[in-house]
């Protein structure tokens, strides 16, 4: 294929620049890292909460209905129009949608992981004079660890997945070369975007793979590991 | 907010479009789950029975599941062209994943008494599998088929880039213009039919598996009712 010969030395004559490899580089990881941490931060205590205290539960189960049945270019094509005054080119809109598409995996992930949690082990925690406050941060806290980074991975793999279609809405990232090569006509650039993206995207898998395995407590069977977390959502 | 921003009367001039899109929406989703299904049948049946097959068929549907659809697309374009067929290699590819796993998991949930039970009743391999473990392993597969069919339709959104998005198409010229009425109506829409599929397969399921009808507790299963269905 003649387009995958020209692939490296397209990238290479267009690394530099306010619209090379780097740039768009930056763009992409920065906003990967901007809206999963604030979804983090948003659902991972929320799902804690829920969890420890079984309260809300519908709302935890709505939410991750929704999340799954709402297209994530639903989302960035709703949240865009609504939020295109706000400044930057379309970064706030493309933060405040790919932020809304963390939160479901990482709220599920959390709030399972806590409420999975052996009834018998809580009830032994508090028979030993445990406050509701330590059961919650030394025992549900790290005992659903392993699940909680599993939901952070999906939300990170989903939010570079889908920061690509924010690109259609105005935004920056790698989408960029997918979307002006397409309306120029230039597939190598097209491709470029898209080799970028997915391997961006492996990337940010394989390295929240290896965080997942460091905060997992014990050892669990091979079979599991072969058997990767379903994921919430995708784009 | 959003209410204030809908055109009701842009959906009234817009019906028949909209029908239309919904049933490529339909088609393109039935289509893709429906040959993803077939390739991953056999490919769960060998994995539960090789499991060396296992990790690397994992592996390797998973890496294919990390690529963004967007950039699969774009991938595919330089074989198959601006064709319905790269947007249906697309989708069937993610549905891989999701589907060999749950066909594994659901044989592997399948007790060893009731396997048992069958040879000891002088059934084949074959016979074991078929009569069996399949029907067993059933509400997991189904499962599957479910997750599988809410990710398709939402995909197929994104291959309205390229053309062939049904609902999509309304979210991508939507999102051009910044028109909200259209960007909502295609999501909406599109959630719909994902919770209407979800919801009709699940009721399929329990038309498929009469066995399951008294017990309630999803994948709980009595081991009476096992025997009974081997038989």
């Amino acid at each position: 294929m003649d387009v995958f010969a020209h692939l490296f030395s397209w990238i290479g004559n267009h690394l530099t620049g306010p619209d090379g490899v780097y740039f768009r580089t930056t763009e992409h990881v920065q906003m990967t890292l901007l809206a999963t941490a604030l979804g983090a931060l948003v659902a991972i205590p929320a799902g804690l909460y829920v969890g420890h205290t079984r309260r809300f539960e519908f709302l935890i189960v709505s939410i991750a209905n929704l999340g799954r049945a709402i297209p994530s270019f639903g989302i960035i094509g709703i949240v865009t129009p609504l939020a295109i005054n706000l400044p930057g080119f379309g970064f706030y809109p493309a933060l405040i949608a790919l932020f809304l598409l963390s939160i479901p995996p990482i709220l599920t992930n959390t709030f399972v992981g806590v409420k999975n949690i052996d009834d018998d082990m809580l009830e032994a925690a508090r028979g030993m004079g445990l406050k509701e406050r330590d059961v919650l941060l030394h025992l549900e806290l790290p005992l659903a660890a392993p699940l909680i980074v599993a939901g952070v991975r999906n939300a990170a793999v989903a939010v570079v997945a889908t920061a690509t279609l924010a690109s259609l809405g105005g935004w920056g990232g790698y989408g960029r070369f997918i979307i002006d090569g397409f309306a120029q006509n230039i597939l190598v650039e097209v491709v470029a975007g898209a080799v970028l993206v997915a391997l961006l995207a492996i990337v940010t898998e394989v390295l929240l793979a290896g965080l997942e395995r460091l905060v997992r407590p014990r050892q669990a069977s091979t079979e599991k590991q072969f058997l990767p977390q379903l994921r919430a959502s995708r784009a | 907010m959003i209410a204030e921003a809908i055109q009701w009367s842009w959906i009234g001039d817009h019906t028949d479009v909209i029908y239309q899109r919904l049933l490529e929406h339909l088609e393109l989703t039935v289509l893709a789950v429906g040959i993803g299904f077939l390739i991953s049948f056999p490919l769960g049946i060998y994995a539960y029975r090789h499991h060396w097959f296992l990790a690397p068929v994992t592996y390797a549907t998973g890496i294919l599941y990390t690529i963004p659809s967007l950039a699969l697309i774009v991938l595919l374009i330089p074989f198959t062209h601006l064709t319905v067929l790269t947007c249906e290699i697309a989708l069937v590819g993610y549905t891989l994943l999701i589907l060999i796993r749950n066909i594994v998991a659901g044989l592997n949930g399948v007790p060893e008494d009731a396997r048992e039970a069958a040879r000891g009743m002088g059934f084949s391999d074959r016979q074991v599998l078929w009569r069996v473990e399949i029907p067993l392993a059933m509400p997991v597969i189904v499962a599957g088929v479910r997750v599988a069919t809410v990710t398709t339709v939402g995909l197929v959104t994104v291959t309205s880039w390229i053309g062939f998005g049904g609902l999509g198409y309304f979210i991508y010229t939507g999102l051009q213009q910044f028109f909200t009425t259209e960007t909502l109506l295609g999501s909406v829409l599109s959630a719909a039919l994902a919770i209407i599929l979800d919801g009709l397969i699940l009721v399929a399921e329990r038309r498929v598996t009469p066995w399951r009808r008294g017990s309630h507790a999803g994948g709980q299963r009595g081991e009476s009712l096992q025997v009974e269905a081997a038989a």
